[in-house]
């Protein structure tokens, strides 16, 4: 997955979307996630980071991480890959 | 850098809550680094805010209603011209461009007055009505439409369109109808208000996207800046809105503005549907009133049109900022009645 071009996030979790216009506001874990991913981090780094920050159980963060990357694509702030 | 001395009259003085752009192009112009602008305007109704917004308009002058006609909108330019020495004219409003294209080339060869205005054809067939052969005409995609002249074909919409559908003025309005009954009642409203025809347009979902652009009139597109609007009044205008990047989108503007040939300023819209076609739903022959956006994204549009019409070389802007926002504000004048009997009784502020 991939960040979409010139995707601007703020250091206090502002994103907004030039293609769009869309802007929305994300907590700190979201912020991270987001920057991991303009990093070129991958999925499996992603999580493997989370899982080591937060204290709880790897389905959960899991299933929540999954639940983000779907609303992230949803409103085209990021690109899938097949 | 000397800025150059420069009169320019400018029509759409109506700062209201349905805003011309006069002001904005005013104001763009006052911040030419280029030109040092004294602005002339030209107003309708004594009313307009323009006439008394002294730091935009320098002095105004009242001009007749589009339907007097050519004649007497010559004679009362030839006076202004005699006592302010106009360099350009900008006409801002659809209603009266056509009076402004029908004497274009005796304002420029009796008075030395320029212009930057398309062609009395490139005017007609971007019409509303005939967008159809528009899109086809210059590749792009556009709604299914149609003409109506009678309430008696609301009935039969049904076989060529799904519900909902688009009811829209000749000029202005729009409404979406969701069955025959808000189709019939949109017809008289948007009829007895700008006349026939009607016409029906398909519906398509998505985000509506604006460009401002302008052409040179040789098939280059000077520059274009989108816009999405974040606050529409029950007007239908924007009140808030922020540019995009869209490469997409300016490509598209491009290729209408240079393959249209375009003479001056424009707005087009565009729904953008959830597949990502961009469908143009109008092309208006002037700049929209939030054309200082551009300004503020970069592009100073009205400028470049200053130089198109005084046919200087005008280069291709292709940079400007993305995620600038505008957000209209409105602001109580306080004028004195001695202003408003100068403005009502000379027809000169």
């Amino acid at each position: 997955m991939k960040v979409n071009r010139n995707l601007a996030i703020s250091e206090n979790g502002f994103v907004f979307n030039p293609t769009t216009g869309d802007s929305f506001s994300v907590n700190e874990l979201g912020a991270l996630i987001i920057n991991k991913i303009k990093e070129g981090k991958s999925e499996a780094e992603i999580l493997e980071f989370i899982t080591q920050e937060y204290d709880t159980e790897k389905a959960t963060i899991e299933k929540d991480f999954n639940e983000f990357i779907k609303i992230l694509s949803n409103h085209q702030l990021i690109e899938l890959y097949d | 850098m000397t800025r150059r001395k420069i009169t320019v009259a400018v029509t759409g003085l109506n700062n209201i809550d349905s805003p011309g752009p006069g002001i904005p192009v005013a104001r763009a112009l006052k911040e030419s680094t280029e030109f040092d602008v004294r602005i002339i305007g030209l107003s309708y109704e004594t009313l307009e805010p323009g006439i008394y917004m002294k730091e935009f308009v320098d002095k105004t002058y009242q001009i007749p209603l589009p339907s007097a006609g050519t004649a007497i909108l010559k004679d009362r330019i030839e006076y202004i011209h005699s006592i302010e020495k106009i360099d350009v004219i900008i006409p801002n409003f659809d209603a009266e461009l056509h009076n402004f294209i029908k004497i274009q080339e005796e304002l420029k060869s009796v008075f030395g007055i320029a212009t930057a205005l398309p062609t009395q054809e490139q005017f007609e067939e971007r019409h509303k009505s005939s967008l159809g052969e528009f899109g086809e005409k210059y590749g792009v995609d556009v709604p299914k439409s149609k003409m109506i002249f009678s309430n008696s074909e609301i009935q039969n919409l049904g076989q060529e369109f799904d519900y909902p559908l688009v009811v829209k003025g000749k000029y202005y309005d729009a409404s979406v109808a969701a069955s025959p009954e808000q189709a019939m009642n949109y017809f008289h409203k948007i009829s007895a208000k700008w006349g026939l025809p009607i016409i029906i347009q398909q519906f398509v979902s998505g985000n509506e996207v604006n460009i401002t652009a302008i052409g040179d009139g040789k098939g280059n597109c000077i520059g274009a800046v989108p816009m999405r609007k974040l606050y529409i009044t029950d007007k239908g205008k924007a009140w808030a809105g922020v540019s995009l990047e869209d490469d997409k989108l300016i490509s598209i503007a491009h290729s209408v503005i240079s393959k249209s040939k375009w003479k001056g300023g424009c707005e087009l819209e565009f729904i953008k549907s959830k597949e990502g076609i961009y469908y143009l739903l109008e092309m208006n022959p002037r700049f929209p009133a939030w054309v200082y956006l551009a300004k503020g994204c970069g592009q100073n549009h009205p400028e470049s049109l200053l130089k198109i019409a005084l046919d200087e070389k005008t280069p291709v802007q292709k940079e400007y900022e993305s995620g600038k926002m505008f957000i209209r504000y409105s602001q109580d004048l306080i004028v004195s009645m001695k202003d408003f009997e100068k403005i009502s009784t000379t027809g000169e502020f």
